[in-house]
């Protein structure tokens, strides 16, 4: 390519909850030349087809839909000097920060002085829950018919089952009832719900939607469209129950069986992943393996509500501003690591600076429980660092919390009767 | 009322007498229709189904055999050494993605290798080029994730993906001035002395040749005609892929030995072009020729069986599954035991040329099977061929396989090169148009997927798929009309508010 690449100070890859609130994060702490590359026409993620409210309780103080939440932050960025730019895709990312983009208006090599990831995440399908069958139309996972339905303007099925208890499906089966198709029930392979407490009861409660736990879709049948799914209920180790099966009749299987941190330009860039979060290994700083890039929201882990997502946003785009400061080449520190313990699923982050004080850390429990103990320990030493109590904690709901003395030493965080 | 014409029609009204119809439009049909392009005959090719390559030709490991595991001095052995020779050439003319990655046959012990020796035996007397027994450090050295003792290593096996071969075939055909009409079922057929008179729901059309290449329905084909000697029996086999990350793992084709028994399937790994890795296919007779379901057990047994063979394969994702039908002539009682290509003009019905019985290696041999159809006709009259015959087609190219100053420049020149559709696979809504406005229209989403690979990433349609929806109604498709794979697979049902 003839021209040199054009040169940024601070680029964010995505403008969802996450993205923008790291560009917004960034020139708060002085970054002059912030740019989010967003792929989709309009800024917000995931945010604009989430037409429900619920949004913004912790960020605004206040209920409002995804669109409007979305609207909220891309005004605030726009009036404080963010550069957007929509339908541009990155498609490559390397590790001393040169990004490929294409858009309508050129295909585009960037080079970025910091970077912060804010992908997102993408839904688990099919596929990977290896459900058999026949493969006719009509299963969707609950994000994409929820973008058909919301804002397409598309008419997805009559009859529906929802597998899954995710928020989305939850969300989802209210959704597909206002708009005049019957949801036969919600299916979920745990013993408990995945999706907040709250959308459990709004979404499907309140719209006499049954709710099925320790169940799953064991076949999809139909030739050419659905025509119903098989259901079993399953044992303690997940499997489904020979002679529990009995079909459903439906002509649409939506799935809300989890997300996944979209992180294929992390790989290329060469940055490690945590088998547990499907995101980045970041430290204190939400900064990745690979100096200069930073990671938030879903792409780094799965948040359960999006001012989650925005928070982490703020402070990955604050961080980044803080390094390109600091200026390249700061001594390299030593650092402890930070590891999930008894019924800890992951927690974040999974390293800090030697002598961090006030470190947050955000974790997920494996099991639910109640009158239970978190505590974080020096994996060595064995000294406490931190003890609380928590009345109920439940695996759908992220934990924050914040170690005030200075930790010194690796340490596991545990949760406990 | 006359019915409307469909697609490749669109441009001029659609003639109803045709020197050859050929019936079927799967890797064979489209290569007998491309090889007859080449003279000057009115040509015409029927498909039942929405699009090109959904029947056998889509579900299929999409490899290039090299010859050596079929019985030798049959047509099946004959015409598998002589497509080899021709397939590579004729993809390159093509421009369809292919790759000559050899092949290993791997015994996992030493009581193993008398089998490959076999096999061996076999190739060498079939005339298949290059092979040769490989001992661990052969293996290393050419697949080093796999675990083997002894191993048969066939070099100029390969990979294609059938599809784009099929299409591919059919496109340049049609560029030759033959027609093809999609969703076009042959119904009835009036044996007449001058010819046949063939009956569709787009018309009648009559014809001096047919050539039945309609796979898992050829019998029934056939027996339109009064021809009554064919039976298929649908062969359901199995597939699993997993995640393109695949590419490190394993990138040449690895097959166990042959099994002895139905203990064991025998599972093949198979490399994709684009690195993904499939597992399968099994094999079992189904009842129903479109029963292309999937099953828990051989899934299970598909993973079991490749882990053994590439243990590595463990922290791969799978990403799909699907079943593809064989259309076999032995039958599931065991009473025919063993059963050749059958290529040949019906003693009954002359000018009425039958292929059956094409299962694999039934996608490399197709351009050695249509030779044979060329030989059959031939004889019957003077073939004449035509100056002006391409042999290439109007190919759209990859924008996922372009470097950054194609892509700098296509972008510049059109901004739909610029817009991404599919995140996973990297596709412009360039290429997506392209395939819609294309010769077959592409109308269902699966058709879109084959041309243009939308759809078939990690997210499995999950995000392009409603910008497919959008990209169609554009290109004048109601939503309503909007199907996975033609008619009766519909994705909505028209909008939930007006």
């Amino acid at each position: 390519m003839t021209a040199g690449p054009e040169t940024h100070d601070v680029v964010v890859i995505g403008g969802g909850p996450a993205g923008l609130a790291a560009a917004l994060g960034a020139r708060r702490a002085g970054a002059e030349d912030v740019l989010i590359l967003e792929r989709e026409r309009e800024l917000g993620g995931i945010l604009r087809q989430c037409v429900h409210d619920g949004f913004g309780l912790f960020l605004y103080k206040e209920s409002i839909s995804g669109p409007e939440y979305a609207e909220r932050l891309a005004e605030d960025a726009w009036r404080e000097g963010v550069r957007t730019r929509t339908g541009a895709m990155v498609l490559d990312l390397t590790a001393d920060r040169l990004l490929r983009v294409n858009s309508a208006d050129g295909y585009r090599l960037i080079r970025a002085r910091a970077v912060v990831l804010a992908m997102g995440c993408r839904e688990r399908t099919r596929e990977m829950i290896e459900i058999p069958g026949t493969r006719p139309a009509g299963v969707l996972t609950a994000g994409s018919a929820q973008h058909m339905v919301n804002l397409q303007n598309l008419r997805i099925g009559h009859d529906a089952v929802i597998l899954g208890s995710g928020d989305i499906g939850l969300i989802m089966a209210r959704r597909l009832t206002f708009e005049g198709m019957r949801v036969r029930g919600v299916f979920e392979l745990m013993p408990w719900a995945n999706g907040l407490e709250r959308n459990v009861r709004q979404c499907l409660r309140d719209f006499d939607i049954p709710l099925e736990l320790s169940s799953t879709v064991v076949e999809v049948r139909g030739r050419d469209r659905v025509s119903g799914v098989v259901v079993a209920r399953v044992d303690e180790a997940l499997r489904p129950i020979a002679g529990t099966e009995r079909e459903v009749a439906c002509d649409t299987l939506l799935l809300s069986v989890g997300l996944i941190p979209e992180n294929e330009l992390s790989r290329r860039a060469g940055i490690e992943l945590s088998p547990l979060t499907g995101g980045a290994l970041v430290d204190e700083t939400l900064m990745t393996s690979v100096p200069g890039i930073f990671s938030c929201g879903n792409v780094l882990h799965i948040h359960d509500i999006a001012d989650g997502a925005s928070f982490e946003g703020f402070a990955a785009g604050r961080r980044a501003a803080e390094f390109l400061a600091r200026g390249a080449g700061a001594a390299e520190s030593r650092r402890v690591r930070i590891a999930p313990g008894e019924n800890i699923r992951y927690v974040l982050p999974q390293a800090a600076q030697a002598g961090t004080e006030g470190l947050e850390l955000n974790f997920r429990v494996t099991v639910p429980g109640r009158g239970r103990w978190v505590t974080v320990r020096g994996a060595a030493s064995g000294a406490l660092y931190f003890r609380k109590k928590f009345a109920r904690l439940v695996p759908s709901e992220m934990l924050k919390i914040r170690i005030k003395r200075a930790v010194e030493e690796d340490v596991e965080v545990r949760c406990h009767g | 009322m006359r019915p409307k014409i469909p697609v490749s029609a669109k441009s001029e009204p659609l003639p109803s007498a045709f020197d050859v119809v050929v019936v079927g439009g799967g890797v064979v049909g489209c290569a007998v229709l491309r090889e007859l392009s080449r003279y000057g005959l009115r040509l015409l090719l029927l498909e039942r189904e929405s699009d090109l390559a959904e029947g056998i030709s889509k579900g299929n490991s999409g490899v290039i055999h090299a010859g050596f595991n079929v019985p030798s001095g049959t047509l099946k052995a004959r015409t598998n050494v002589e497509g080899l020779s021709r397939i590579y050439r004729l993809a390159r003319e093509l421009g369809v993605p292919h790759r000559r990655t050899g092949k290993l046959v791997v015994a996992l012990a030493d009581e193993d290798r008398p089998r490959l020796e076999e096999l061996k035996a076999q190739g060498d007397r079939n005339g298949t080029p290059g092979l040769e027994i490989v001992d661990e450090s052969g293996i290393r050295a050419r697949a080093p994730r796999v675990r083997g003792r002894w191993a048969l290593s066939s070099p100029h096996s390969g990979i294609i993906s059938p599809y784009e071969f099929t299409i591919a075939l059919a496109e340049c055909a049609l560029q030759n001035g033959a027609r093809v009409l999609l969703e076009t079922p042959l119904t009835a057929v009036d044996v007449r002395p001058e010819g046949f008179l063939l009956e569709t729901p787009r018309g009648r059309f009559s014809a001096r040749w047919v050539v039945n290449c309609a796979g898992l329905y050829s019998d029934e084909v056939a027996a339109l005609a009064g021809i009554e000697d064919y039976r298929i029996y649908p062969y359901r086999g199995e597939y699993l892929i997993t995640d393109k990350e695949a590419a490190a793992v394993l990138d040449i084709p690895v097959y166990p030995v042959p099994p002895r028994d139905d203990s064991f399937l025998g599972a093949h790994l198979t490399p994709t072009l684009e690195g993904h890795i499939l597992l399968g296919p099994s094999s079992a007779y189904v009842e129903d020729k479109r029963d292309a379901a999937t099953t828990r057990p051989v899934m299970d047994r598909l993973k079991a069986e490749a882990f053994l063979l590439v243990p590595e394969l463990r922290r791969l994702l799978f990403i799909h599954a699907y079943a593809g039908l064989r259309p076999k002539l032995t039958d599931p009682q065991g009473r025919v035991k063993l059963a050749d290509f059958i290529v040949e003009e019906s003693r009954l019905r002359p000018r009425w040329v039958n292929l059956v019985g094409i299962e694999s290696p039934g996608l490399t041999a197709a351009p050695a099977l249509a030779a044979r159809v060329i030989d059959i006709i031939g004889a019957r009259e003077d073939l004449a061929l035509r100056p002006d015959f391409r042999p290439d087609r109007p190919a759209v190219p990859k924008f996922a396989l372009l470097d950054d100053d194609e892509r700098v420049r296509r972008v510049a020149a059109d901004r739909a090169w610029g817009e991404m559709v599919c995140r996973c696979e990297h596709v412009t809504r360039a290429e997506v148009t392209a395939a819609v406005r294309n010769p077959f229209g592409a109308r269902s989403l699966d058709a879109v997927k084959r041309r243009t690979r939308c759809g078939m990433g990690r997210c499995q349609g999950g995000f392009c798929g409603p910008r497919l929806a959008d990209i169609l109604q554009a290109e004048g498709v109601p939503p309503e009309k909007i199907s996975k794979r033609g008619s009766g697979s519909e994705m909505f049902y028209g909008r939930n508010k007006p």
